[in-house]
């Protein structure tokens, strides 16, 4: 792996003084991977294939939106209209955001799974979460953005939640909004901010695969690499696994863009915003729906608040949470279950959350938002000293090659051979 | 792990398609059959201009559609000196000219819908008080789609025992709260089609929502038209790539 000799005299000539192509040999190229990733893999790559996608949609969206309340529900119509394909650009955006929070959701869900936040790889895992926070702030500022119904009054519910806050509330909530109520000033902003913050997201992203390279990547076995026998170039391996999996997700992404493109969203929001007229039942996408019902699980406004930004802020600390050395969970057989159940558990989060806040869904938000916690806080610490996780393989060359190693678990199931 | 994967991906799309469920106050509409409906949908052209009569000649008193031009009406057919008598029967006003005064003049195929009344509050006080909403997007804006808006235009009925209605009201089951504002817009025979087809009131409410389905999406048929072409290119795609990714991982096993 040593550097390459470039034979091109302008990349030579280049690379002398600063070694551009030696890192993109090395980070993208030669890259060492472990050669047992399954396709829980290509989420990651997918997922900054989907961020290009979300700005450079968004770019031109902008190109031709308003930032004004009296003019940004028909300058987005105008662009579905009268702008040369305009509709597929905004299309692309907003069915781009879904599958992006989709994308993400697995990626993340597959590192729960596989140990993937444990050490080395804390840091790598926080930043995540940065960037998942961000996008949720990104997509929600966005969402505002057309200013239909649904954008105006979930604007008005979310930046009311900081009122919550005992003294320094309703100063923030008016700081927030740049005035008395949601207005002008705060759709200024939040255009302005969500012009920004996926550039801020693409900075992170940049420190993520920093991160990752660092210690490279875990593996379904979530065992160390042992050395080269290990291990495959990123190129051609991984890069042609990558392709593949980018054309299967333009597939499910384009066929919603082209067969079903508000199937994600509310038909609230093509009706221009009145803050005279508050609809049946408001709403976020349904990326935020589980987050949505663990704000509205508790009765207390404060409190639900705190729970459902802890929701999120535990996942900084799940790395020293967990107490098991193992890390992939196909070694752990009672962590596996707790996973599915964990699985299961946001699902119906996010399920109560589309739902008002009535009878039986009152119930299940509660349940379900206090198994959360249980999960994390209770569950994962205590399974990881009680469980007897089912042995390592050696290595993960020789049960990938046939050779050696004979424990269970460790040959490769058809799904994971890639 | 496949059996759970699959249990995952099924409860994921349930909680995804599970939408809230209409509310009580409110009838389900009937799923209806329509030629823009599917992966190769396109309007029936003779409906849209016959629903574009019915626009004109009975919802046009009350509801404005906005963000239409009258150029846009080339796209159900018709030629351009049609296109220009249809907007040259609006009055607009503009101004102000080179005296410093507005003046009224046709409407030109560039111009948007001209509204029936100036303002939201003109169009209130004509009306008991409720307030028509422009059609530009309706389709797109209410639960159930087209399918919303044929019930609700064929789905008014006496109220049943016992409902006391509010002054200027009518039933409609299909209305959230079976309570509208709206006076049945649609008798037998309103309107003359142009093409002869009897005008009942399910074949106006039809057409009328074929036409208004066109002007909440106008890029439907184009739209739906290239993603055919897409998504063949990608399924080609999605095999090559497969088959070339098999083909670099084959030294390995
Ligand atoms: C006499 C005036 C008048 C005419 C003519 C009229 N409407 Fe309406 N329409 C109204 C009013 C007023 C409302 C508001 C009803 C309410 O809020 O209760 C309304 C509401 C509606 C709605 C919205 C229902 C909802 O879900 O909010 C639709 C759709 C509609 N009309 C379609 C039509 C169509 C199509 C026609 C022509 C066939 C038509 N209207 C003709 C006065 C009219
Ligand atoms: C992290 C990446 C991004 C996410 C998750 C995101 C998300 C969203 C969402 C959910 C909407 C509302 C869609 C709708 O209902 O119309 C939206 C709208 C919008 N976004 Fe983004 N966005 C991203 C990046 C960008 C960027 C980089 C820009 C511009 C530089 C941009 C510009 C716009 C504009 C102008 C709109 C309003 C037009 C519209 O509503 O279609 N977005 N965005």
């Amino acid at each position: 792996m040593s550097a390459p000799q470039w034979k091109n005299p302008i990349v030579r000539w280049i690379d002398y003084r600063m070694p551009i192509f030696t890192l993109i040999h090395h980070d993208l190229v030669d890259y060492p991977t472990p050669r047992n990733l399954n396709y829980w893999w290509n989420f990651g790559s997918l997922a900054g294939f989907l961020l290009v996608v979300m700005i450079v949609t968004g770019v031109m969206l902008a190109m031709h939106y308003t930032p004004h309340v009296d003019l940004a529900f028909v300058s987005v119509e105008r662009i579905m209209r009268d702008v040369n394909y305009g509709w597929l650009i905004r299309y692309l955006h907003m069915n781009g955001g879904s599958m992006f929070f989709l994308v993400v959701y697995i990626h993340v869900f597959r590192g729960l799974y596989y140990g993937s936040y444990k050490a080395p790889r804390e840091l790598l895992w926080m930043l995540g979460v940065v960037i998942l926070i961000l996008m949720m702030a990104t997509a929600f500022m966005g969402y505002v953005l057309p200013w239909g119904q649904m954008s105006f009054w979930a604007a008005t519910v979310i930046t009311n939640l900081f009122s919550a806050f005992p003294v320094v509330g309703e100063s923030v909530v008016h700081w927030l909004w740049g005035g008395f109520s949601v207005d002008n000033p705060t759709l200024n902003r939040f255009f302005s901010l969500h012009y920004l913050l996926p550039f801020v997201i693409f900075g992170l992203v940049f420190l993520h695969l920093w991160a990752l390279h660092t210690h490279k990547s875990n593996n379904p076995l979530g065992i160390d690499v042992k050395g080269p026998q290990d291990t495959i170039p990123f190129h051609p391996y991984y890069t042609a696994k990558d392709m593949f999996g980018m054309a299967v997700l333009l597939l499910v992404y384009l066929a919603f863009v082209f067969f079903a493109p508000n199937f994600f969203t509310e038909p609230d929001n093509y009706i221009p915003a009145d803050p005279m007229v508050t609809p049946h039942q408001i709403v976020p996408e349904w990326y935020l729906l589980p987050f949505y019902a663990i704000l509205r699980a508790v009765p207390n406004k404060l409190g639900g608040v705190v729970l459902m930004f802890a929701s999120i802020l535990i996942l900084f600390v799940l790395p020293w949470l967990d107490t098991s050395k193992v890390k992939s969970a196909r070694f752990r057989p009672i962590y596996k279950q707790l996973f599915w159940i964990l699985v299961v558990d946001c699902i119906a989060l996010g399920w109560v959350g589309a739902n008002r806040p009535e009878g039986v869904y009152i119930v299940i938000g509660r349940i379900a938002t206090a198994y959360y916690f249980v999960h994390f806080l209770i569950l994962v610490p205590l399974v990881g000293w009680l469980e007897r996780p089912r042995p390592l393989p050696e290595s993960i060359g020789a049960p990938v090659l046939g050779g050696g190693g004979a424990a269970v678990g460790a040959t490769p199931k058809p799904m994971e051979k890639a | 792990m496949r059996g759970k994967l699959m249990a995952g991906a099924a409860a994921f799309l349930f909680a995804l398609s599970a939408n809230p469920a209409w509310a009580v106050e409110q009838s389900r509409p009937a799923a209806q059959d329509w030629s823009f409906s599917g992966v190769f949908g396109v309007f029936d052209r003779a409906a849209q201009q016959r629903g574009f009569q019915v626009y004109q000649q009975v919802c046009a008193a009350c509801h404005s559609l906005k963000l239409v031009h009258y150029r846009d009406l080339a796209a159900l057919g018709y030629a351009d000196d049609e296109v220009k008598a249809f907007a040259a029967g609006k009055e607009v006003q503009d101004g102000p000219n080179d005296a410093g005064e507005m003046f009224t003049r046709p409407a030109l195929p560039s111009d948007h819908f001209v509204s029936p009344f100036a303002n939201a509050q003109v169009a209130r006080a004509a009306n008991n008080g409720a307030l028509p909403p422009d059609l530009s997007l309706i389709t797109k804006a209410r639960k159930g789609g087209a399918d919303y808006l044929y019930a609700l235009l064929v789905g008014y009925a006496d109220p049943p025992e016992g409902m006391e209605l509010m002054e200027g009201m009518s039933y409609n089951p299909y209305f959230a709260g079976r309570q509208i504002a709206m006076p049945p817009p649609l008798a037998e025979g309103a309107v003359e089609f142009a093409d002869g087809t009897p005008a009942t009131v399910e074949q106006m409410a039809a057409d009328v929502t074929t036409f208004l389905a066109w002007a909440s999406e106008p890029d439907l048929e184009e739209r739906k038209r290239l993603g055919i072409k897409v998504i063949l290119f990608l399924l080609v795609l999605t095999g090559l790539l497969y088959a070339s990714k098999r083909k670099v991982w084959s030294d390995l096993h």
